[in-house]
């Protein structure tokens, strides 16, 4: 029985059954009270969780989001329960640190993961063809370095007790989202007022969705940069279908939500500065082809044990710190006196999406070897 | 036999070195794994090219035996 289901889910049903499960639950996480054309973002709910605890003081994100600590747990119980739950640990943590930090600062100039992305799209906003346009483009060129022989060497397995770091750190998030404490006066935890952040389903639908989600996407590895990675590679469409099975239940369901809305600007949560879209999800990409996942991919990962994609995890965490504290990320178009005000990036934002560029580029230079795992 | 070893190693290492084994055209090909997710990948890589693909556990990880 086991094996059969396993079969079932590395099957192109399997995977479309993931992508259109995300397609229809993050525009009810929308309607049940999460923010607009952010169901469900992976890299903005690190970021908020980022805020939650203080490590950015933007007061406008700022929540424990329940989703990424259920993907996490969603992800291990899956892999617990078909026996696939493998500690390993080791091949470049402090490489994978640096892309994960980098992979945030290049999303939080787009405003958004992968994930977000295709939600923006399907929720009408036309600047997500740009970050999706940077996304394949990242992408691209991490396949030009994984031809050319880039890896970050093996994994090996380890303790138990490795795997379970990051399942224990949701835990501990969620204990701290329930009891909310304030540790100084005025200090963190801290949760939004106004803004983004202050906008969140009820935490046991979050909870039941996030299980949902990661128990899935488990069982069939969905993944948004392999997915694009697989076809530029290998002309592979398996995991493809499953980001357009998304994008597809994503789009129906905010037509039938009255959620859709077309145009460049002013949508909500998103710029139109049309290069530094193109520019951070171009970053964003390759980060993520050079670590192997995309930003729930990594937390699935995870879940199941790795503990290089849990370094990359908090990368992205410790990376939203320095995104809000240094005024990297986006800014959002805004409505002023009736007239459209045009945001985007700071140039300070500008510079730190070269930098990461020029260091991702770097990383791919320089990790390669003639036989794969070797140094 | 040829065998490569793709244990420890992460998407899509795994896929890229049985593709290269295969496109050497020496058979019977044993691609050692350690996971489920590769043991799958490279799996469905063999389907796609039309191969006889056979796995099995093997020590800690899995045996994925490619023929014509």
């Amino acid at each position: 029985m086991s094996e059969r289901l396993t079969r079932f889910f590395a099957s192109r049903w399997g995977i479309i059954l993931a992508g259109a499960a995300i397609g229809l639950l993050a525009p009810l996480l929308q309607k049940a009270g999460n923010p607009p054309n952010m169901g469900i973002c992976v890299a903005c709910f690190e970021r908020d969780i980022a805020g939650a605890l203080g490590l950015h003081r933007a007061a406008v994100v700022q929540y424990i989001r329940p989703e990424i600590i259920a993907f996490v747990l969603g992800s291990l119980i899956a892999a617990l329960l078909f026996k696939e739950f493998k500690p390993r640990a080791g091949s470049a943590p402090i490489v994978r640190f640096f892309l994960g930090m980098f992979a945030m600062i290049g999303a939080l100039a787009f405003l958004g993961c992968p994930w977000r992305a295709l939600l923006r799209l399907a929720g009408g906003d036309l600047n997500a063809i740009l970050g999706l346009a940077g996304l394949v483009t990242g992408i691209a060129v991490g396949v030009l370095f994984l031809k050319a022989g880039y890896n970050l060497g093996r994994a090996q397995r380890t303790h138990t007790a490795v795997g379970w770091v990051m399942p224990l750190f949701m835990v501990s998030l969620l204990v701290l989202l329930i009891l909310r404490p304030q540790f100084t006066k005025d200090g963190a935890i801290f949760f939004s007022k106004t803004g983004p952040g202050s906008l969140h389903a009820p935490i046991l639908i979050s909870l039941a969705v996030g299980l949902v989600i990661g128990f899935l996407a488990q069982r069939t590895r969905f993944c948004t940069m392999g997915s694009i990675r697989d076809v530029i590679l290998m002309g592979d469409t398996h995991l493809i279908s499953g980001v357009g099975a998304l994008l597809v239940v994503a789009f129906l369901t905010n037509l039938a939500l009255g959620q859709f809305k077309l145009g460049f600007s002013p949508q909500p949560v998103a710029h139109s500065s049309h290069l530094w879209n193109f520019l951070g999800m171009s970053l964003a990409g390759l980060a993520f082809a050079l670590a192997g996942g995309c930003p729930g991919r990594q937390l699935f990962l995870a879940g199941e044990g790795d503990g290089d994609a849990g370094v990359f995890v908090i990368g992205m965490i410790v990376g939203a710190g320095f995104s809000h504290n240094f005024a990297l990320a986006g800014t959002p178009d805004s409505v002023v006196d009736g007239v459209i005000k045009v945001g985007g990036l700071t140039t300070y934002g500008q510079w730190a999406v070269i930098i990461g560029l020029v260091l991702c580029l770097l990383i791919g230079f320089t990790m390669r070897s003639k036989k794969a795992g070797e140094v | 036999m040829v065998t490569v070893d793709a244990r420890g190693l992460s998407c899509p290492q795994p896929v890229m070195l049985a593709k290269q084994a295969i496109d050497k055209g020496e058979f019977p090909i044993e691609v050692l794994v350690d996971t489920v997710t590769s043991r799958e990948n490279v799996r469905r890589l063999a389907q796609r090219l039309g191969l006889k693909v056979q796995a099995e556990p093997s020590g800690d990880g899995f045996k994925v035996t490619l023929d014509k």
